[in-house]
């Protein structure tokens, strides 16, 4: 029997199917029906998600907990400018992610034909690539480079549009097409040799080596190799806030996350150290505040894939392009143990010295809440957060030691990040424990996807740090505004719990310290779906230890000054 | 924060990419994203047409040239971007300029031409076209001397650039 010729959207989805795609997020409409009618016969599991915007951070959750590349599928014009937020955050962070937009028919196209939005203009600077697919038989090649470009060197999203008579048409070219990417080399960089004897050289003559631990570490899978660095090298190690579980966050050398608000002891090791050595971090100014001061008397070291990381913000005494793993497994040999007690333990006084803050008097603190939460699940958990206060704290209290575990968005900051994260995340890992870690105001950006986890009762366990602020912005307000509030004020919530229960959603309440515990482990051991903890916590709180904005690490502040303080030169 | 900028530069930049729809978007967005202006750009085919040579005059911050080429580089159409060094490139422009016919001017106005081996294209009773090529620098010079003559309009290629190495582009073509 002659078989029957695909279609272009067939065509598409079962290349989807041979790149080992298992779920799609998204959200249908009339220019993506071709792809969703071919998505019928086909085990790929289709999530409707309640917003566009949803589908593309489970994608994002699911492709920084996986490692794999995260799939989202929208319709033509607002479907697809839904999108952009999704987008952005994957890029700003390197996260694999692939949204397949249906597009108005191609003679159409550029008439304001209705649903149209030039999609593929709008997204061209927040993607790595993207695609406007004008014949079905480039459907093969397309999804092929765009896997490839996805998750190869430094990983960022792809959008690829497809107008629907192009998804209609025949598709006659083989499923199995050949990449047409002569501007793009996926093979891994020969690392320079020159440069890694240089580093390990300078590394011989450090007295005070600090390592600056990534997100391009987890992106590499370089976990053994870093920790082998740090022990060979007795070197203590700080993480940025994506670099979270790229070096044990227990190890007795880590000094958790530096920067803004960093552990005061890892900002006074970074204050102090000769050497600093950045392994697939990008010296982001939420660490480097002020260039013209950072780190001067320091000899500094840089790994990264992307040479337009290299000198953009920090001159390097000596760099390496390429893949940490391959870079640091050529390193390794060349390093010499060396006799950094004095500094180690130097360091270990700043931890004894300036300890973060545990003290429990009082109302119920948020990082009470997230400390206990940590203590209970043991650190077995995969946590996403929302952006905000809520999510520096849990960076603080949260400690991360393995790899893939922490989801947060940095670079962009997306409030309404955390919640639709864990549910991607739940997906890719059916028997880890989720817990979304979320702020009151981003939770509602995105809470429209309570529909999808009760739908299909993923046991995902959102904390709701409820300090009816938006919190972030209030401190920032009253530090360096005169505490003259506007537009921040959060009072009037709803009642999560009966939000929760609408969704046929369990919910517990936390309200004081003596029920944190017994609540807080009993929705941790709660698994026959969801379920939403509403944690009121003390309204006024302010996240320390702080660097403000545009100010090295020495201008570090632990608790809120006497005097009034000066409005920060930085950005944000 | 209050670091001077050193003074803008122009440079000029050759780019070898793939010809695609939204190729030119992706590049210019790169220039104009680090405060780059754009004074000029040639593109042209290349091998049966698959393949686009552009050179790009633009002016900026010497500070950020560095960012601009990598990220050029970056792009997944882009498969080669350099700056062609004066010693080893041939670089030429070519320019048009219309100005008014006046009889009285027009003995030294030939003189100009002649010096600048322009070509008189069109003459008719209230206007006259030159045609003059060179390096820019030559046309600045004679677009200057022009100036008294009634100039009505100029037109300019931008600069073109060829390198006197012999590059090898066949690997691209199979
Ligand atoms: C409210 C808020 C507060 C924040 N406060 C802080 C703070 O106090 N401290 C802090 O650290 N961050 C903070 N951030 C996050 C910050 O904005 C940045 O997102 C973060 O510092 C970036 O971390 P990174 O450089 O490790 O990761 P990324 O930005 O993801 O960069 C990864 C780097 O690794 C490279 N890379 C990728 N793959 C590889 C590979 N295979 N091999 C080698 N290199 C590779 C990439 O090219 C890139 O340069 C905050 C964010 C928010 C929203
Ligand atoms: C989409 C978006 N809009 C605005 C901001 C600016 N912003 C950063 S933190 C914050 C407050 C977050 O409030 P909440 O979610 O309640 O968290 P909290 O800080 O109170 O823990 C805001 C508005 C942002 N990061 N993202
Ligand atoms: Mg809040």
């Amino acid at each position: 029997m002659k078989k029957e010729m695909l279609n272009g959207a067939e065509a598409l989805v079962k290349c989807l199917e041979s790149h080992g795609v298992e779920y799609i997020f998204g959200h249908p409409g009339g220019a993506a029906l071709p792809i969703f009618d071919a998505l019928v016969d086909s085990p790929i599991k289709f999530i409707l998600t309640r917003h566009e915007q949803g589908a593309t951070h489970m994608a994002d959750g699911y492709a920084r907990s996986t490692g794999k590349v995260g799939v989202a599928l929208v319709t033509s014009g607002p479907g697809a400018t839904n999108t952009v937020t999704g987008l952005l955050t994957s890029h700003m962070d390197s996260v694999p992610i692939i949204v397949l937009s249906g597009q108005v028919i191609s003679p159409m196209l550029g008439k304001n034909a209705f649903q149209e939005a030039d999609i593929t203009g709008i997204t061209m600077s927040t993607v790595k690539h993207n695609y406007l697919v004008k014949d079905p038989n480039d459907i093969p090649r397309v999804i092929k480079e765009s896997f490839l470009l996805a998750n190869t060197k430094r990983p960022g999203p792809i959008l690829i549009d497809l107008p629907k008579d192009v998804t209609s048409a025949p598709c006659e070219a083989s499923l199995d097409a050949e990449v047409d990417l002569p501007g793009y080399n996926a093979e891994p960089l020969r690392p320079d040799k020159a440069g890694i004897a240089k580093m390990a050289e300078l590394l011989a003559h450090a007295e005070r080596p600090l390592i600056l631990a990534g997100h391009g570490i987890l992106i590499s899978r370089a976990g053994e190799e870093i920790i082998s660095l740090a022990e060979k090298l007795q070197a203590p190690v700080t993480n940025t806030l994506l670099g979270k579980g790229s070096f044990p966050e227990t190890h007795p050398l880590s000094l958790g996350m530096l920067g803004m608000h960093g552990t005061a002891y890892a900002n006074k090791a970074l204050v102090r150290c000769d050497l600093i050595f950045s392994i697939g971090s990008r010296w982001d100014d939420r660490i480097n505040g002020d260039n013209s001061r950072f780190c001067i008397n320091a000899k500094k070291l840089h790994i990264d894939i992307d040479p337009s990381e290299i000198n953009k913000i920090v001159k390097p005494d000596a760099y390496v392009i390429g893949d940490a793993r391959t870079v640091l497994k050529e390193l390794l040999p060349l390093i010499k143990s060396s006799d950094t007690k004095a500094w180690v333990k130097e360091v270990q006084g700043y931890k004894k010295k300036y300890p973060l803050d545990s003290k429990k008097k009082g109302g119920l603190k948020a990082r009470n809440v997230i400390h206990q939460c940590y203590e209970i699940v043991k650190g077995q958990a995969i946590v996403t957060t929302d952006v905000g206060q809520h999510q520096m704290w849990a960076a603080q209290y949260f400690l991360t030691d393995k790899p893939h575990t922490w989801l947060s968005s940095g670079g962009s900051g997306t409030m309404g990040y955390g919640f639709p994260a864990a549910i991607g995340a739940q997906f890719g890992n059916p028997h880890e424990r989720v817990i979304a870690i979320v702020g009151d105001g981003g939770f509602q950006m995105t809470l429209a996807e309570l529909a999808t986890v009760a739908i299909h009762k993923l046991p995902v366990k959102i904390l709701i740090i409820d300090n009816k602020y938006l919190g972030m912005v209030r401190q920032w307000q009253e530090l360096f505004f005169d505490d003259r509030l506007m537009g921040v004020d959060l009072e009037g919530n709803p009642d999560f719990i009966q939000l929760a229960k609408a969704y046929g959603i369990k919910g517990f309440r936390v309200r004081n310290n003596a029920s944190v515990k017994k609540v807080l482990t009993e929705a941790m051991n709660y698994n026959e779906g969801p379920c939403l903890i509403h944690a009121e916590v003390m309204k006024e709180a302010n996240v320390f230890p702080m660097i403000p904005a545009g100010q090295y690490a020495d201008k570090m502040i632990l608790k809120k000054p006497l005097t009034k303080m000066e409005k920060p030169t930085g950005s944000t | 924060m209050n670091q001077t900028k050193p003074n803008k530069e122009i440079y000029t930049i050759s780019v070898l990419t793939t010809n695609k729809p939204g190729v030119l978007v992706r590049i210019s967005l790169i220039f104009a994203s680090r405060t780059y202006n754009i004074h000029s750009l040639v593109v042209s085919p290349v091998l049966d047409g698959r393949f686009s040579r552009m050179t790009i005059v633009a002016e900026g911050h010497p500070e950020n040239l560095d960012q601009v080429i990598k990220h050029l580089n970056k792009l997944v159409d882009i498969i080669d971007t350099h700056q062609p060094k004066k010693s080893d490139s041939i670089e030429v422009e070519l320019a048009l300029f219309k100005l008014k016919y006046n009889p009285e001017k027009h003995p030294s106005l030939l003189q100009i031409i002649q010096h600048f081996k322009g070509k008189l294209l069109d003459l008719t009773d209230d206007s006259i076209v030159i045609q003059v090529s060179g390096k820019s620098s030559k046309i600045d010079a004679c677009e200057k001397m022009l100036q008294p003559y009634d100039l009505i309009e100029v037109v300019r290629t931008g600069k073109v650039l060829m390198s006197r190495k012999t590059q090898n582009l066949t690997a691209l073509s199979s």
